[in-house]
C-alpha cells in the first residue's frame, strides 16, 4: 500500500502495484512504435530516428531513452546487465536494474560475458562483446553538432546535405589553439562514410570499440531520438591526416588488477592528494583479480574472504 | 467476419511479440541471417513468418498495403482483428505485404532527404529462403554473406538511393530474413 | 589499502526510508489528507493537473502529498501515471461558450452580456498576511444569489468583435489536432502543438516569456478581451450508441487576448488574437499562454521576426517543459567521473605540451 494514501483515498483508486504493469512496463503500442524506430535506425546506421518518447517513472536525463529501448528489446529469457561509468553498483545503474527486475522479471548479472542485453551509461565494456549480445546506450544529447549549432532545424539540414563543415572547423580550431583536438569524450564519428554521429559521452578511449560484433542501440528519451549501429559497421573517429585520432587513457596500470589496457578511474585516497588508478569497468577488474592478476595497490589476499 | 479471423494471434502478446521482435531485429541487423519465428497462425495463404511480422510491427498507426494475391477478405479480416492496421494505397503505406512480382516497388514512400526513416518496409513472401545466391556486404555483415533474393537489380538500385530507400523482410514458412537499404548486393 | 566499496542498493533503500520519514514530518502533527489538499490547496492542484496534462483533482492532490509539496515533482508523478492510462478516444471540442462562469472579466469593454463577474479572486485583496488563518476557524458562508434566477447567458466577447468583421479569421484546417504526447515534436510546429506545449509548459517559464513580450521583446500590446473560469461539459461520441454523451465536467480557465494587426497589401488592419486554455482555475498561466501564443504567430500573420525569445518557437517549445528541464538539469548530479577523467587527462596533456613548447622557444631564440 502506498503510505501516502489514506484508506478512503485508496478506495477511490486501485492500488496499482508493479504486478499490474505490462511486461517491461511499456504498453504494447509504445513498444511497437519504438521497435519500428529501432529497425529504421539499423537500416540507416548513425541516423537519428525521431520517436515519440514516453514519460517514464524516472526523470528525463537519467536514462529514459535507454530504458525505453531496453524495454522494447528485452525478452523473458534475456540476462540483463546495467552499468553506469563502467560500474554495476553506481546508484542509477542499481535503480534501472531493479526497475527491469520488477517489471520484466529478467535475470540480471554483473558479468559482461553472461549478459545478453547490456544497458550502459558513458562506457563500453572492456571485454569484447559477441554477436549474441545487444548494447544499449543512454544518450543525453544525440546531436553531435548541437553545441556548435543550437537549432534543430539547422542541424537536420546539415545531416541531410552531409554538410559537416562546422564540425571540421571546430576540430581545426582546437589544433590551431591547443595543438591537438580538445574533445575528450562524446568524440564524433562518421558512420559508413555518411552520417556524423555522437557515440554518447563515452571517453574517446572507447571509440575504437564501436566497431564490434554486437548490435548497438542508442536511446535519447528527452530529445526523442533513437539511432543504431549494426555489427561490424564502419565507424571512424573524425580527425585530420596530420593529427590522427588517438584513443588515449591515463598512463598507468590498474592499481588493483594490473591491467594496462583498460580505462581507469582516478581516486583521491588521502588528504595529501594521493592517487589510486583503478579500472572503471568493475566486472573486468573483478574477473582479472579472480583469475589471479594483482596490481600494486591491491589488498592482500586473505584466505576465505569472498 | 469469419470466426477464423479471431484466432491465430499471439496468445501472450507481450512475451510473444518480444521474442518475435528479437528475431526480426537480428535479421535486419545481420542481413543474410535466417531466423525462425512462432506465435501466429494466420489464415491459409499467409506464412507464419509474415503473420508474426504483421502482429509484431503493425497497429492502427501503420498504414498497410496488400498486394494482389494477398488482398483477400479473410486476410483483411485477420489483419484488422489482430492489428487494427488501416489499409492504404502503396503511396501512403508504411508496410506492404505481397509476393515480389506483385509489389509495385516504384510507388512506395522512399523517405525524404531530411527524414530517410519515413520509408516503407516491404514484407515479401518468397517460395524459398536460403543462405545462397546473391552476395551481400555492408553493415551487419562480417566479411560477406549470401541470400536467395528474387533478383539483384532492384536491390542494387535501392541501395544506390541511400540514405533513402525501402527496407525488406523476406518470409517463407516460419522463417524470415531481412535486407536493409544499407546492404550492397552483387 | 583501497578496498572497492559496494553498497549502492542499501544506500538507495535507506534513502527511501528516510524520505518517507521526512515526508511524514513530526508524527505529533496530524497527517495531511488528500482531501485536505484537494479542497484547501486547490490552486496547487490546478497547476499540477495543467502541467501534468491530466484532469483528476484527487490524483493531483495525492501527487502533491507524495512530492512533499514540490509541485514539479508532483507533475512528474502525474505525467508518469498518465503514460500508463489506456486511451479510449477523444472528446468533442469543448464549448467554452456554454461555460457556467464563476469568474468572467473583460478589460476591453466596461460591460457585456453576462456582466463582469469577479468570482473568488485574489485580485483586490490587500496582500497582508492574515494571522487569523493560523488559528483554525470557521469561515462565514459567502452571500448567495437569490434562488430561481437563471444563470446569465455569457457569450464570448470575441464574438461581438467578430461580427463587426474586426477579428482576423483563423482558417479551419479541417484536420484533427495532433497529440504532442504521442509523436516527437517536429519543427516548424503547427499551432495545435504549440498550444499543447504551452498549456502543459512550466508556469514560471511561460510567465517569463509573456512578460518579455510586454517589455519590448516583440511587443504586441495585448488586451484581455476575456478571461473566463468555470465548468464545462466534456462530451464524447460513442459509435455504438450513435450519439454523444456527457462523460463529465471539467473546470477550465480560458483567456482570449486582442492585439492590433498592421494589415497587409491584401488585408485591411484587423485585431488578432492570442489564446490560452488551462485546466482548473489557473489565471496567470492562461493569460501568459495567450501572450506567448500570439508572439509565436508572427510568421503566419506576416509580421517581422524581431529576434525576440518569445518569437523563437524552437527556443520556447523546447524549453517550456519543466519535466524535461528538471530531468536534464538534475542529471548533472549523476556520476560523470569517467568523462571528467578524460577531460583531466586531456588538459594535463595539453598543459604538458604547452609547457614543453614554452621551454623550447627561448632556447630556439638563443640559438
Amino acid at each position: 500500500m502506498n503510505p501516502a494514501m489514506t484508506q478512503s483515498d485508496q478506495d477511490r483508486h486501485e492500488d496499482r502495484g508493479m504486478n499490474d504493469y505490462n511486461f517491461a512496463y511499456l504498453d504494447e503500442q509504445t513498444k511497437r512504435m519504438i521497435r519500428r524506430a529501432i529497425l529504421k535506425g539499423l537500416a540507416i546506421p548513425g541516423y537519428q530516428v525521431p520517436f515519440a518518447s514516453r514519460e517514464m517513472p524516472m526523470p528525463y536525463g537519467w536514462g529514459t531513452g535507454g530504458v525505453q529501448v531496453s524495454a522494447a528489446v528485452l525478452t523473458p529469457e534475456d540476462t540483463f546487465k546495467v552499468i553506469d561509468q563502467g560500474a554495476d553498483d553506481t546508484t542509477n545503474a542499481v535503480s534501472i536494474r531493479r526497475f527491469f527486475q520488477k517489471t520484466a522479471g529478467v535475470a540480471v548479472t554483473e558479468a559482461t560475458a553472461e549478459a545478453s542485453v547490456i544497458q550502459t551509461r558513458h562506457r563500453i565494456p572492456e571485454a569484447a562483446l559477441s554477436e549474441d549480445q545487444v548494447l544499449v546506450y543512454q544518450v543525453p544529447i544525440p546531436e553531435p553538432l548541437r553545441f556548435l549549432e543550437p537549432s534543430e532545424v539547422e542541424t537536420r539540414k546539415m545531416h541531410e546535405l552531409e554538410e559537416y563543415g562546422l564540425m571540421h572547423v571546430k576540430l581545426y580550431e582546437d589544433i590551431a589553439q591547443h595543438g591537438a583536438i580538445a574533445t575528450a569524450y562524446a568524440y564524433p564519428v562518421k558512420v559508413e562514410g555518411r552520417y556524423v554521429m555522437d557515440p554518447s559521452p563515452i571517453p574517446k578511449f572507447d571509440n575504437p570499440k564501436l566497431e564490434m560484433a554486437a548490435i548497438q542501440l542508442f536511446g535519447a528519451g528527452r530529445e526523442q531520438r533513437i539511432y543504431a549501429l549494426p555489427p561490424y559497421t564502419q565507424v571512424v573517429s573524425l580527425d585530420f591526416e596530420d593529427h590522427p585520432f588517438e584513443a588515449s587513457k591515463a598512463d598507468h596500470p590498474c592499481g588493483l588488477c594490473g591491467a594496462e589496457d583498460s580505462y581507469l578511474d582516478e581516486l583521491i585516497v588521502d588528504d595529501a592528494g594521493g592517487r589510486l588508478f583503478m579500472c572503471s569497468d568493475t566486472d573486468y577488474c573483478a574477473a582479472r583479480q579472480t583469475a589471479g592478476h594483482r596490481g600494486a595497490d591491491a589488498a592482500p589476499v586473505v584466505e576465505g574472504m569472498a | 467476419m469469419q470466426t477464423l479471423s479471431l484466432t491465430g494471434g499471439f496468445r501472450d502478446a507481450p512475451k510473444d511479440a518480444a521474442f518475435a521482435f528479437r528475431a526480426v531485429m537480428n535479421a535486419m541487423a545481420k542481413p543474410g541471417e535466417i531466423n525462425s519465428v512462432t506465435g501466429a497462425e494466420p489464415p491459409v495463404g499467409l506464412s507464419t513468418a509474415a503473420g508474426v511480422v504483421l502482429l509484431t510491427l503493425c497497429d492502427p498507426e501503420t498504414p498497410l498495403y496488400l498486394a494482389p494475391g494477398f488482398d483477400r477478405p479473410e486476410l483483411r479480416d485477420w489483419i484488422t482483428f489482430h492489428t487494427g492496421a488501416p489499409f492504404a494505397p502503396a503511396t501512403a503505406a508504411e508496410f506492404a505485404l505481397g509476393a515480389w512480382d506483385d509489389l509495385p516497388r516504384g510507388n512506395f514512400p522512399l523517405g525524404t532527404a531530411a527524414y530517410p526513416d519515413r520509408s516503407a518496409t516491404l514484407i515479401v513472401e518468397v517460395d524459398e529462403l536460403r543462405a545462397g545466391g546473391a552476395a551481400l556486404s555492408g553493415p551487419g555483415i562480417k566479411d560477406s554473406a549470401e541470400l536467395s533474393l528474387p533478383e539483384r537489380a532492384a536491390f542494387q538500385q535501392n541501395a544506390a538511393l541511400f540514405p533513402r530507400g525501402l527496407d525488406f523482410i523476406f518470409t517463407c514458412g516460419d522463417r524470415l530474413a531481412a535486407l536493409p537499404r544499407s546492404t550492397k548486393v552483387s | 589499502m583501497y578496498v572497492a566499496v559496494k553498497g549502492g542498493e542499501r544506500a538507495i533503500d535507506n534513502a527511501h526510508a528516510w524520505l518517507a520519514e521526512e515526508r511524514r514530518g513530526d508524527a505529533k502533527v496530524p497527517e495531511l489528507t488528500v482531501a485536505q489538499i484537494r479542497e484547501q490547496m486547490t490552486l496547487a492542484v490546478n497547476r499540477v493537473m495543467a502541467e501534468g496534462s491530466l484532469y483528476d483533482p484527487d490524483l493531483a492532490a495525492l501527487a502533491i502529498k507524495q512530492a512533499r509539496g514540490d509541485l514539479i515533482e508532483a507533475v512528474f508523478l502525474i505525467r508518469a501515471y498518465r503514460t500508463t492510462l489506456p486511451r479510449f478516444g477523444a472528446s468533442r471540442p469543448m464549448d467554452t461558450g456554454s461555460m457556467a462562469c464563476d469568474r468572467r472579466v473583460s478589460a476591453t469593454f466596461k460591460d457585456a452580456p453576462g456582466g463582469q463577474v469577479l468570482g473568488p479572486t485574489f485580485d483586490y485583496t490587500h496582500r497582508l498576511l492574515d494571522f487569523k488563518l493560523a488559528a483554525d476557524g470557521e469561515v462565514p458562508p459567502a452571500p448567495e444569489a437569490p434562488e430561481g434566477e437563471p444563470p446569465a447567458e455569457t457569450p464570448h466577447i470575441m464574438e461581438f468583435l467578430d461580427r463587426e468583421g474586426l477579428m482576423q479569421r483563423d482558417t479551419d484546417s479541417k484536420t484533427p489536432p495532433r497529440d504532442l504526447t504521442r509523436e516527437p515534436l517536429e519543427l516548424p510546429a503547427t499551432r495545435d502543438l504549440r498550444l499543447q506545449a504551452l498549456t502543459r509548459g512550466d508556469e514560471g517559464f511561460v510567465l517569463g516569456m509573456a512578460y518579455s513580450t510586454q517589455r519590448g521583446y516583440a511587443r504586441n500590446h495585448a488586451f484581455v478581451a476575456e478571461l473566463r473560469i468555470g465548468k464545462v461539459a466534456v462530451e464524447m461520441d460513442i459509435p455504438e450508441l450513435g450519439f454523444a454523451i456527457e462523460i463529465g465536467e471539467v473546470e477550465l480557465t480560458e483567456c482570449e487576448t486582442v492585439n492590433q494587426f498592421a494589415g497587409s497589401k491584401t488585408e485591411p488592419p484587423q485585431f488578432t488574437r492570442g489564446y490560452g486554455l488551462v485546466f482548473g482555475m489557473s489565471e496567470r498561466k492562461a493569460i501568459s499562454m495567450a501572450l506567448v501564443d500570439r508572439a509565436l504567430r508572427w510568421e503566419e500573420l506576416g509580421e517581422d521576426n524581431l529576434g525576440a525569445p518569445a518569437q523563437d518557437a524552437e527556443f520556447v517549445l523546447y524549453h517550456a517543459d519543466n519535466i524535461q528541464a528538471t530531468g536534464f538539469l538534475e542529471h548533472i548530479k549523476l556520476p560523470h567521473y569517467v568523462d571528467f577523467q578524460s577531460e583531466l587527462e586531456l588538459i594535463r596533456k595539453l598543459r604538458r605540451e604547452a609547457t614543453a613548447a614554452a621551454q623550447d622557444a627561448p632556447r630556439e631564440a638563443a640559438e
